[in-house]
């Protein structure tokens, strides 16, 4: 807990506890919409049930079955960085974007589907439908809409990742490029910069983290697929 | 105690002047730096309080137009909530005190902090374009409710996202507080020697985590519809515009324990150093701001007894508003106790925290007619509300906030201000104040609705008195705030610990040094323990 240096210090369980507080307000975030969501399937039972059997339940689970896929792949990554395999963790890192990427082409593809045939909010073939289908669409374009800029910043969070891990990390300052007050401590400076260890701990955190945060945009997805999907 | 260490006023980094404070990640500079911009909103949130007020002289049409007038209370409300009352006490004197007070050397995650103070500046200036451009300021109050808020033409949307960029900041700040104070703690730190002011902050965080986020959701949707045109509350296409209340109060009725809780914790810790003695009931204290923080979460509706809702709902949630009156009971009751008998020195932060105790009591009970069905249909909507939110946030977050100023001022900065001017600025303020905000609950309670442009006759001399204390008042602000800057120029220097106080951010120098301890601490009592009068 009192470790002699200002500069911050490897604290796994800290970082792990910011992070999982992060996720809950990701979580609560949903929730509001989820609530909305609650609302209104109670209200209007039966126009939900209908607008449901519209959207394409293959693509949907298509959708799903790579999203847990890619969550698989994301522990892989964290499970070869620990081991140091650092080539495998980057390899296993960018299948996971690239699970990310096809979902989202996936999503593209629906949502192109469903506007080419003017399911759209406020749109004219809406308009002559039920409230509870307006609702249904509405709501459906909210929340995947929103999951989907979630799954943006995953895959953007993921790349800073791969960055990270890529660069070599082994660094020892040439003596003669630090600042002249510097140069005193020449000899920490370097020690601090060539503790391998201490960094591969930042990194394997670092990565941790991330993997949480795209295994939470999987979950809010398992939740979102039987709400517009398959309940009925 | 030697001071061999620079303080953290002195330049350290590599950087100078002022990009060495404002990429600093030194919580102490972070929290100047909030503490500086919470300051200027606030002055300019005071100010067109007092052009609103100006207004309310006479009625009728002049001055200006009732649209400018409908913009004016909104933005007024925008930024005194928004960028004054919520991140107030936390992220300027939580940034600077915590750490000191746990015996911690910065936050958790020090450059989390500082980017939640550059998205506080960005929201700040995003809500500061949204008065500047497009059609003109937002008019729909600070609540933006639906479905006024979907149809007008003014600057909604970028307002609305100015306060979803705010919300960010507070869920960071609150996230690197919970972290800091459960992984930072110095050897000997247990929880309950843990100051009063860090639980309490401790209980704020975990609101700022819990709730902000609905509020965001809830602006996302107020976004979404405006451009997108969902009509999720449009009742015109099956949408329901009580859904959009239920969530925005979900998080904003939470919010006003954000604004009040830190300061029920500076209060905690001013009374004991200006009575020499322990507190009273310390784990009480502690534990009813948790319960506030909890039982504040389920009793957003009572902001919507008029709306419309079912009688059983109506019911339970008065019933919760009532619990929530408890904790805060038990807290004003132990302060009371605590000062029971106390050789009591009243010093400037000591004056403010009595003056908290005696607004906040008003506030408080006044509230209970608001939480009572049948007194609340007659006075919601009214100038009673509006004196009785003041009470409670300005007479009491206000005055925790400038008891927090007057307290830790000399912690921050090694100078002592004039107290003298001090208490005459307090002088005009308490007048001020009262004279401001009760004649408000008066004109409320004979029927004066709030939020109008003119009212008639039988409402003028209310109104001019009302007015007339908002001079003194504003007076009394300025003049408490010109101190602070005669005191940065001229103030006397202060020994480490001018108030003789026993909490852990008093056992360094003042100014702290940059690493805030030469060594770290080990703590082996409560936080308030005297003997003889002095420090244990």
């Amino acid at each position: 807990m009192s470790t002699p240096t200002h500069e911050y210090h490897p604290d796994s369980t800290g970082s792990k506890i910011g992070m999982w507080l992060f996720l809950f307000t990701e979580l609560l975030l949903f929730g509001g919409m989820f609530l909305l969501y609650a609302v209104y399937r109670v209200k209007n039972p039966a126009d939900f049930h209908y607008a449901s059997l519209n959207l394409d339940t293959k693509t949907g689970a298509i959708n799903t079955a790579i999203l847990l896929t890619s969550s698989l792949t994301m522990v892989l990554s964290i499970g070869m960085l620990e081991r140091r395999h650092r080539k495998a963790s980057l390899w296993f890192l960018i299948i996971t974007i690239g699970f990310g990427v096809w979902f989202l082409v996936n999503k593209y593809l629906e949502w192109s589907h469903k506007i080419h045939h003017g399911i759209y909010p406020g749109s004219e073939e809406l308009t002559g439908r039920t409230a509870g289908e307006n609702l249904f669409y509405s709501l459906y374009f909210l929340m995947t809409g929103l999951h989907g800029i979630h799954v943006v910043a995953g895959m953007v969070v993921l790349g800073v990742m791969v960055w990270m891990i890529g660069k070599p990390h082994h660094r020892v300052l040439p003596v003669t490029t630090l600042p002249v007050d510097a140069q005193a401590h020449a000899v920490s400076v370097t020690v601090e910069y060539s503790e391998d260890a201490k960094l591969d701990q930042q990194k394997l955190i670092r990565l941790e983290n991330a993997g949480l945060y795209w295994h939470l945009v999987d979950v809010i997805w398992i939740f979102l697929f039987p709400l517009f999907y398959l309940i009925s | 105690m030697t001071t061999t260490e620079p303080s953290y006023l002195e330049n350290q980094s590599h950087r100078k002047g002022l990009a060495s404070w404002i990429f600093s990640t030194d919580h102490k500079r972070i929290g100047v730096l909030y503490l500086i911009s919470i300051l200027i909103f606030f002055s300019v949130g005071v100010l067109i309080g007092v052009v609103m007020r100006l207004k309310m002289l006479w009625p009728g049409t002049h001055l200006y137009s009732a649209a400018a007038y409908n913009a004016f209370f909104t933005v007024h409300g925008v930024i005194q909530i928004f960028l004054f009352i919520i991140p107030g006490i936390p992220a300027a004197f939580g940034n600077f005190i915590l750490p000191l007070q746990i015996g911690a050397k910065d936050v958790a995650f020090p450059r989390l902090n500082l980017l939640s103070w550059w998205v506080y500046v960005i929201g700040a200036l995003l809500a500061l374009t949204a008065l500047f451009s497009g059609n003109g300021p937002p008019d729909t109050g600070w609540s933006f409710y639906v479905p006024y808020s979907l149809r007008t033409n003014t600057n909604v949307t970028l307002a609305v996202f100015a306060a979803f960029i705010l919300g960010f900041s507070s869920i960071l700040t609150g996230l690197n507080f919970i972290t800091t104070i459960h992984r930072m703690r110095c050897p000997g730190m247990s929880w309950f020697r843990m100051p009063l002011f860090t639980w309490s902050l401790y209980a704020t965080a975990w609101i700022q985590i819990l709730a902000t986020p609905i509020l965001a959701v809830t602006l996302i949707m107020v976004m979404a519809e405006r451009i997108l045109n969902l009509g999720l509350f449009d009742p015109g296409r099956g949408g329901d515009p009580l859904l959009y209340q239920h969530l925005f109060w979900i998080y904003s009725h939470p919010a006003v324990y954000i604004m009040i809780l830190p300061a029920m914790g500076v209060v905690s810790d001013v009374i004991p150093a200006f009575c020499r003695k322990n507190i009273y009931g310390y784990k009480a204290i502690a534990f009813s701001s948790l319960a506030i923080a909890f039982v504040g979460y389920l009793v957003w509706a009572h902001h919507m007894f008029t709306s419309g809702m079912s009688n059983t709902a109506r019911m339970v949630f008065s019933l919760l508003t009532f619990l929530v009156a408890i904790p805060s009971g038990v807290k004003v009751f132990n302060w009371i106790a605590t000062m029971y008998k106390a050789s009591i020195k009243i010093e400037p932060p000591m004056l403010f925290a009595m003056t908290f105790l005696f607004l906040f009591a008003i506030g408080g009970l006044t509230g209970l007619l608001n939480g009572a069905l049948a007194t609340d249909i007659n006075v919601h909507e009214t100038y009673y509300v509006v004196g009785h939110f003041h009470y409670t946030m300005f007479g009491g977050t206000g005055m925790g906030f400038f008891a927090a100023l007057l307290y830790w001022f000399p912690k921050m900065t090694g100078k002592m201000y004039n107290k003298r001017t001090i208490v005459v600025a307090w002088a005009h303020i308490f007048v001020g104040f009262n004279l401001l905000y009760f004649t408000m609950m008066i004109m409320g309670w004979l029927g004066m609705p709030r939020r109008y442009y003119s009212y008639p006759p039988q409402y003028h001399t209310y109104h001019v008195v009302a007015t007339v204390g908002s001079w003194i008042l504003a007076t009394g602000v300025f003049m408490f705030l010109g101190a602070f800057l005669v005191a940065l120029k001229k103030g006397t220097k202060v020994a480490a610990n001018p108030w003789d106080a026993t909490t852990l951010e008093w056992k360094t120098a003042s100014p702290p040094p940059t690493e805030n301890f030469q060594t770290i601490p080990t703590v082996t009592g409560g936080p308030y323990e005297f003997k003889d009068g002095h420090p244990a």
